[in-house]
């Protein structure tokens, strides 16, 4: 086990520094940064000016290991729009993303794992049928437009729920309908599958011939086993979540990572910008090191093959 | 998830694969649904100019915000009714499905090919390479596609070109993904064992025996990814870094009715009905063709 960890956790750190290379080229190379800086009508010595500032003007070589020399010591720079600290910043938003992706992850979850089940254990039924149709609409409906819908019915049509902000617990419930809603297709196919797999295994007769009750082979032997791809997808779908609640959390102007990110985003705020994809994928890459730890953890045949 | 396949299919011994398939395709319901709309979606894209009632980009400010037909302040005039620029809905819908369909379309072939070459060679080749383009893929998976699509495209300029080449450059891991995997299982059998005992060159036993044994893969990956562009193009517009106005996409058209849904919800309604549906459709057909082709039910 110690082996595989060691291996999986080198290949994490060179996948970290391979994308906090992309994350920096992409963003420096598609624009001039220095002509962002300045905004627009700026005169060319201004550009010129700032470019020198800002040691835009060094090689890029240098400009990213400057980077990356002061992120790893926490310091992303100032922010160009909200004239603040970009840490500070980031650390202030992510609280209310990682919330997010909690609750969302916790509501797939909490649809997916008993739908998924009594799919599994009445194939062709209605259930199963409930089912499909569920996931079916949960693929083909845009998220944004989803939300937009709920906010009508919800907020608007019943006044139940606040139509955006980020105040209050009130103020997550639709943003959580929505993301999980987004992701439990995902989850009930696997649980569905998962379970159809283990139910037809070996061990499973025996229990059955036993005598053992069918919910106590359903719950305590099948399920147990169908979870442990479930475990590792919910904590990759994490890591999804923190990068893609940014259309939600902007239709909800919940004041979260995804937010920030938008927001820097349409108003050329670079180091945020930069700051946000590198954490995201720094998250995203850490939670899948996890995965895989967990994954050998609960089943010795990954490790060993 | 089950299938759609509505009577179990008992087949006479004999019977030719093709015919076999031909019966298959047929008593899928899903797939027919899905290929009948997707049908219907590529016809509206290439007629749009033919039966779009109004030109798209007409603006009539004394006709603003004229409900639909089935409201009670509807007119024949303006089917679907106008939007907030007092442009005919309905025409702006139709030609919306040629901005779409070309997105996925679009897409779907950039990200397919990057795809499916570095999956074919990574599977193919195994050792070193497969581990490099491992090591591609597994980066690429780590940079959150929508944040850096949204960062890019707001840096260069969107336009619906730009759109196409950040989607096609970012999404292409999926299919490498599968294919790697699928050329893993198809290199290990023994017509390729075979065709290199007869000396046949690399890549003739790639094209000539490995890919055509993972079509029907790479076509179920091609669909869902298409489904995917067209989302995250809507998703990219919506937010206002997409597609630009006045240009009628489906995702932008959202947007900009967004301020009027409390009083016009059908503007908003509409176009996010036309995405689903047709999002609906490309997933049908990619699930009906997994169905039919899968090796299980050919027996």
């Amino acid at each position: 086990m110690l082996a595989f960890t060691l291996k999986r956790l080198g290949l994490a750190v060179v996948v970290a520094i391979t994308v906090s290379v992309l994350a920096f080229l992409l963003l420096r190379i598609s624009g001039d940064t220095a002509t962002a800086l300045a905004g627009e009508g700026a005169r060319v010595e201004d550009i010129e000016n700032i470019r020198r500032l800002y040691g835009l003007d060094r090689p890029l070589m240098v400009q990213y290991l400057d980077w990356l020399g002061k992120m790893l010591r926490g310091d992303f720079g100032q922010s160009l729009y909200f004239k603040s600290d970009v840490t500070a910043l980031v650390f202030d938003k992510l609280p209310t993303t990682l919330w997010l992706a909690v609750f969302s992850l916790l509501f797939a979850l909490a649809i997916s794992v008993p739908l998924g089940v009594l799919a599994a254990v009445h194939p062709n039924s209605w259930v199963d049928r409930l089912c499909l149709l569920l996931a079916v609409c949960g693929q083909a409906l845009p998220n944004f437009f989803f939300a937009l819908v709920l906010i009508m019915v919800f907020a608007v049509m019943l006044q139940a729920l606040p139509v955006s902000g980020s105040n209050t617990w009130a103020h997550f419930v639709l943003p959580t309908i929505t993301l999980g809603y987004y992701v439990a297709p995902a989850f009930m196919r696997l649980v569905r599958a998962g379970m159809i797999d283990v139910l037809a295994s070996d061990y499973i007769r025996t229990a059955r011939a036993k005598g053992l009750s069918g919910p106590s082979i359903i719950l305590k032997h099948a399920l147990r086993n169908a979870l442990v791809p479930i475990v590792a997808l919910t904590v990759v779908q994490l890591g999804f979540l923190l990068g893609g609640s940014v259309v939600i959390e902007t239709v909800f102007a919940l004041d979260g990572l995804g937010y920030l990110a938008y927001q820097s985003i349409s108003h050329q705020d670079l180091p945020v910008t930069q700051a946000v994809v590198t954490l995201v994928s720094f998250f995203y890459v850490g939670l899948t090191l996890a995965a895989d730890l967990l994954n050998a953890w609960l089943d010795p045949r990954i490790r060993v093959g | 998830m089950s299938d759609l396949v509505a009577v179990p299919l008992i087949d006479a011994p004999g019977t030719l694969p093709r015919t076999l398939l031909r019966r298959r395709v047929l008593a899928h319901k899903g797939l027919l649904i899905g290929v009948g709309l997707l049908t219907l979606a590529t016809f509206i894209a290439l007629l749009a100019p033919l039966i779009a009632p109004h030109d798209p980009y007409a603006q009539d400010l004394a006709h603003r915000l004229i409900p639909p037909i089935w409201q009670e302040k509807g007119a024949w005039a303006h089917v679907l009714g106008t939007d907030n620029l007092g442009r005919d809905y309905l025409s702006r819908v139709l030609y919306g499905a040629r901005i779409s369909l070309l997105i996925g379309l679009a897409v779907m072939v950039i990200s397919g090919l990057i795809g499916t070459i570095l999956g074919l060679t990574a599977g193919y080749f195994g050792g070193r390479i497969d581990m490099a383009i491992t090591f591609i893929t597994t980066v690429r998976l780590a940079m959150p596609v929508i944040l850096v699509a949204l960062a890019v495209v707001a840096t260069i300029g969107s336009s619906l070109l730009v759109v196409i080449l950040v989607l096609g450059l970012l999404r292409w891991d999926r299919f490498a993904i599968v294919i790697r995997a699928a050329t893993q299982q198809v290199r290990a059998l023994d017509y390729v064992t075979a065709a290199q005992a007869t000396g046949a060159s690399t890549l003739r036993i790639i094209f000539g025996e490995c890919f055509p044994n993972i079509l029907p893969q790479l076509v179920v990956i091609a669909t869902v990814e298409a489904a995917n562009a067209i989302l995250l193009e809507a998703a990219l517009s919506f937010l206002g870094l997409g597609i630009q106005p006045p240009l009628p996409s489906w995702g932008l058209m959202i947007a900009e009715a967004k301020q009027y849904m409390f009083f016009s919800f059908w503007l908003i309604a509409i176009p996010g009905t036309a995405l689903a549906l047709l999002v609906f459709a490309i997933n049908m057909v990619g699930d009906g063709i997994r169905d039919v082709t899968a090796p299980a039910g050919r027996m």
